[in-house]
């Protein structure tokens, strides 16, 4: 067991002045979300109840899947003083969504000051080919994957971070099970591979040699890897952290709950204690109403956000 | 001489980095979510992280008292970054209801050298560790506004004190456990040795 973030840190810091935006800072801040919750939220108010409640970061957006799927239309960006209106209101870090592959929301984001930049499928695509060079800014960035050569990609494109992309607005918690299931189960194929079978291994992922070989031997990713998209009660928030998910984000589970405070601080509590099912049913009690949730086998194919990114 | 137990608190960060750290350092690591499992370490590390989490839930487990209780009673504690500012016996502007464990009489400063996009890495001298400079990673780090008469400045960058010791309790605002550079460590794995 090694840093993950050791091995690829191409800085090195004997040198007098300081360095910004290196692989090593970048990676590391995702490590120190290890083992937390990160919840969408819509304006100040709700941003303090989620730091309140223990979240580690807060995601700034305007509005929550649940309601991006409701409203339709094109989603995008957040407007800046929404984002700044909610940086200044926690103390915890703040991350905001760009649209895949548009180059300037991201750079807007970082001016701001964001902690992290979310490229993400919830927004309407804005680049149906080419995902944003993520090496070109010193705000570290988290994609969403489907499974491990997707994953793979996006790291070597520059991502900081990986979540599994589950099916976000949804409540149902069955793609990010599925997602991560894929993700680990392909980690677990690359382990008992010899070096002349991670060639071809590579090609079916469609992703560089050097990084499927680096998973091979670390047996995991390079990367902190998150679960996203369904997950709406602590036991989904345990699932998923049983099921190999670093730590969780999650969307519109909280703040479309009926008790929005203690339904986020037993998440996070769940989330820590996630092998501890005497303690998962003690959070569970209750927390009111979940939000309703949607059937993911009735969704038409095009309102799936798992399938965008490329 | 057996190595000694070494606890990482678990309730939240960079817990595996620190668990590796130790365990290179001829220590006996465990992680430590449960007020039972800090009764059987003989130190602690309390890890990278967000500090206002890591506060949160070590309240609602009723793990502070039994942290406070074994701080006084002399147990060696290392705290990186998140872990500095819990050893803090004053936060500056702490978040409402934002507890520490105490023990280090410093005031500490949360995000003092900024956001992400200020996080940076840079070589820093560090009394007690021999060699060259140690890798200082700062992620969003806090620095050490101020310190009280028994509290040692190990290491300092631009004018501000990034790694400090107070009897058995030892703080950093950088992350030794992301490097493969496990000096600190080390230091920390000798210091609840000669504690026994």
């Amino acid at each position: 067991m090694s840093s993950p973030s050791t091995a690829t840190a191409a800085s090195s810091a004997s040198s007098a002045s300081p360095e910004t935006g290196t692989a090593r800072v970048k990676r590391g801040m995702a490590e120190q979300l290890k083992g937390g919750v990160i919840m969408d939220v819509v304006t100040p108010e709700e941003a303090k109840i989620a730091e309140d409640a223990g979240a580690v970061a807060v995601m700034a957006l305007e509005r929550v899947p649940a309601d991006i799927r409701k409203d339709g239309g094109v989603a995008r960006m957040s407007d800046p003083d929404m984002i700044d209106g909610i940086i200044n209101a926690v103390s915890i870090p703040v991350m905001a969504k760009s649209r895949i592959g548009h180059l300037v929301e991201a750079q807007i984001l970082q001016a701001l000051g964001v902690d992290y930049i979310d490229e993400s499928e919830v927004l309407t695509p804005a680049d149906e080919t080419n995902h944003s060079d993520k090496f070109a800014f010193t705000t570290p960035f988290v994609c969403g994957a489907t499974n491990l050569g997707e994953a793979l990609r996006r790291i070597a494109e520059g991502a900081a971070m990986i979540r599994s992309k589950g099916e976000a607005g949804t409540g149902n918690v069955v793609e990010a099970v599925r997602h991560m299931r894929q993700i680990k189960s392909e980690i677990g194929k690359l382990t008992v591979l010899d070096r002349n079978e991670l060639y071809a291994a590579a090609k079916e992922l469609r992703a560089p040699y050097e990084l499927v070989k680096e998973v091979a031997e670390l047996g995991k990713l390079p990367v902190v890897l998150f679960s996203a998209g369904g997950v709406a009660t602590p036991a989904d928030a345990a699932l998923m952290r049983q099921l190999g998910a670093e730590g969780v984000f999650v969307g519109s589970g909280i703040f479309k709950s009926g008790d929005p405070a203690k339904r986020a601080a037993a998440i996070v509590k769940a989330t820590t204690f996630h092998d501890d099912p005497k303690i998962i049913a003690d959070v569970s009690r209750g927390l009111g109403e979940a939000m309703v949730g949607i059937n993911c086998d009735t969704l038409p194919e095009g309102e799936r956000y798992a399938n965008r990114g490329w | 001489m057996s190595e000694p137990t070494i606890g990482v608190l678990a309730l939240q960060g960079d817990v595996r980095e620190h668990l590796a750290a130790l365990a290179a350092s001829g220590a006996g690591p465990r992680s430590v979510r449960r007020a039972e499992e800090l009764d059987a370490v003989e130190g602690l590390v309390i890890p990278g992280g967000e500090s206002t989490t890591i506060s949160k839930l070590a309240v609602a487990f009723g793990l502070m008292e039994p942290l406070r209780a074994r701080v006084r009673a002399g147990m060696p504690v290392y705290g990186s970054c998140a872990g500095m500012i819990l050893l803090a016996d004053k936060i500056l502007d702490p978040r409402s209801g934002q507890e520490t464990v105490g023990g280090i009489d410093m005031i500490v400063r949360r995000n003092a050298f900024g956001r992400q996009n200020e996080s940076f890495e840079a070589a820093v001298a560090m009394t007690g560790v021999d060699g060259p400079p140690v890798e200082g990673v700062f992620i969003r780090a806090p620095w050490v506004e101020s310190t009280g008469a028994a509290t040692e400045t190990l290491a300092a960058y631009e004018g501000h004190a990034v790694a400090v010791r107070q009897g058995a309790l030892l703080a950093t605002s950088f992350h030794p456990e992301l490097t493969g550079d496990h000096r600190v460590h080390a230091l920390f794995t000798e210091m609840v040795r000669s504690a026994r």
